[in-house]
């Protein structure tokens, strides 16, 4: 497999100086295409009012800092994780605690709810990603039906279920991402390509086909085909690590979070960055990033303790939502939009939508 | 020993060009047109997407809206949706 296309004379040297003119060619090919920057392209619309975007629910639960969560289709339960190893199910509506499950191991930095509301994932310094079934019985100890599927070489730093229940996709520190059968525990499909820890992947919207993206400690952004395993497409803007990764709702285009404190936006088709999301007085590490439900506004999380809300279209700050006592390790709208919800390392989330008398 | 690494290294490197190769062969659109739809997008989608427009303060934003007591068009139309997707 790996010897194929090696012509005689080949030697490493020739090889580097080919990956060189390469790597020059793409960069002119890109730049012959850009022509206009987005914030041009945004001159003529109006700006953005003032945001009334507030925190109306503070879910307070967990004893130690909260890393991950993930909304339920159903619009208004969600997931969270924490470093403490425990992983709870809350009402966002009641704030009830529908379920709570203990992992054995601490940094739980992955959780994902699964499609049918059925079941949530999660996964961390255990190296594996587990599926739990979500009991209608509270009494019913969950741990007990714990399914490991992912086994990776390293933490697990994201995970998200597939298009049904039955495939989760996940990102690890070993550097490489990779899908797995539920029921079977099965490798499906291994992503190789960063040269680093990968610390957050995105699937693409399902109408945009079967791909994801994932971003890592390489700086680098990668697009990969989830069927053939190949990786598609390429970015490297970031100047650190890159946090999270994020599709715009179109599935065009995706955000990037990254300890540089900018936050970038990359388009698929014209395969390149085309706006960079930073301000002289932002200078802490972005951490977490998600789209409003029309791609217009960008929340990001700070390890300053602040989401700034970005205008993705002029590439200036809309809004900062204040709150959060320590670092927001995560930020996830809503499935419809109504609401957005910070997970943070003061050990609580809070849920905050927009609202008018 | 050494063999290996050297065969180890010329197997990367040649990974390495094959990617790049695909990369580089990709085909794009300009920024302009690009730019232009991820624009169209958000303008299209604004008056739906309720963290821009608002819920009205009396309702709870996870519960259906019962009732369409204001006067904005906007937001009346966004109910109606609501109401239609939750009915579906």
């Amino acid at each position: 497999m790996a010897c194929q296309g090696l012509q005689g004379g080949e030697t490493v040297a020739s090889l580097k100086r080919e990956s060189e003119s390469l790597r020059k060619k793409l960069e002119e090919e890109r730049k012959k295409l850009s022509d206009i920057e987005l914030n041009q392209v945004a001159e003529k619309i109006e700006v953005l009012g003032p945001l009334s975007i507030k925190t109306r629910r503070v879910l307070k639960g967990h004893g130690n800092k909260v890393l991950c969560m993930d909304w339920c289709k159903d619009k208004r339960r969600l997931v969270s994780s924490s470093q403490d190893g425990k992983v709870i199910v809350w009402d966002a509506f009641t704030l009830n605690k529908e379920h709570g499950v203990a992992l054995p191991c601490t940094w739980v930095m992955a959780c994902a709810y699964a499609p049918s509301g059925c079941a949530v994932a999660c996964g961390g310094l255990d190296n594996k990603c587990s599926v739990f079934p979500l009991s209608l019985d509270k009494n019913e100890n969950l741990s007990a039906k714990k399914k490991s599927v992912a086994m990776h070489t390293n933490y697990v730093s994201g995970c998200t279920f597939t298009s049904s229940d039955m495939q989760i996709l996940t990102s690890s520190g070993d550097g490489t991402c990779a899908l797995w059968d539920v029921e079977s525990g099965q490798l499906l499909q291994s992503f190789h390509g960063h040269t680093a820890d990968v610390l957050s992947l995105d699937l693409a919207p399902s109408e945009t086909g079967n791909t994801f993206v994932s971003g890592g400690c390489d700086k680098k952004a990668n697009i990969w085909d989830m069927r053939s395993g190949q990786n598609i497409q390429s970015f490297e803007s970031h100047e650190s690590d890159i946090n999270c990764v994020k599709y715009y709702p179109s599935g065009d285009a995706f955000a990037s979070a990254s300890d540089d404190a900018t936050c970038r936006f990359y388009d698929l088709r014209a395969d390149r960055e085309v706006a960079v999301y930073q301000k002289d007085s932002v200078i802490f590490g972005a951490s977490t990033v998600d789209f409003s439900l029309s791609g217009r506004l960008l929340f990001a999380g700070y390890n300053d303790y602040t989401i700034n809300v970005w205008d993705v279209l002029k590439g200036t700050r809309a809004s900062i939502l204040f709150g959060h006592e320590n670092r927001v390790s995560r930020v996830r709208v809503s499935p419809d939009g109504t609401a957005l919800c910070s997970a943070s390392w003061d050990n609580t989330l809070r849920v905050s939508w927009a609202a008018y008398l | 020993m050494s063999n290996n690494n050297a065969s180890n290294n010329l197997i990367t490197a040649k990974r390495a060009v094959n990617q790049l190769r695909l990369e580089a062969s990709i085909r794009r659109i300009k920024v302009s047109q690009a730019a232009a739809e991820l624009r169209n997008f958000c303008l299209q989608n604004a008056s739906k997407d309720p963290l821009l427009v608002g819920v009205p303060s009396s309702d709870n934003p996870f519960r259906p809206p019962k009732s369409c007591s204001l006067l904005n068009r906007n937001l009346i139309i966004f109910q109606l949706k609501k109401k239609a997707e939750t009915n579906q």
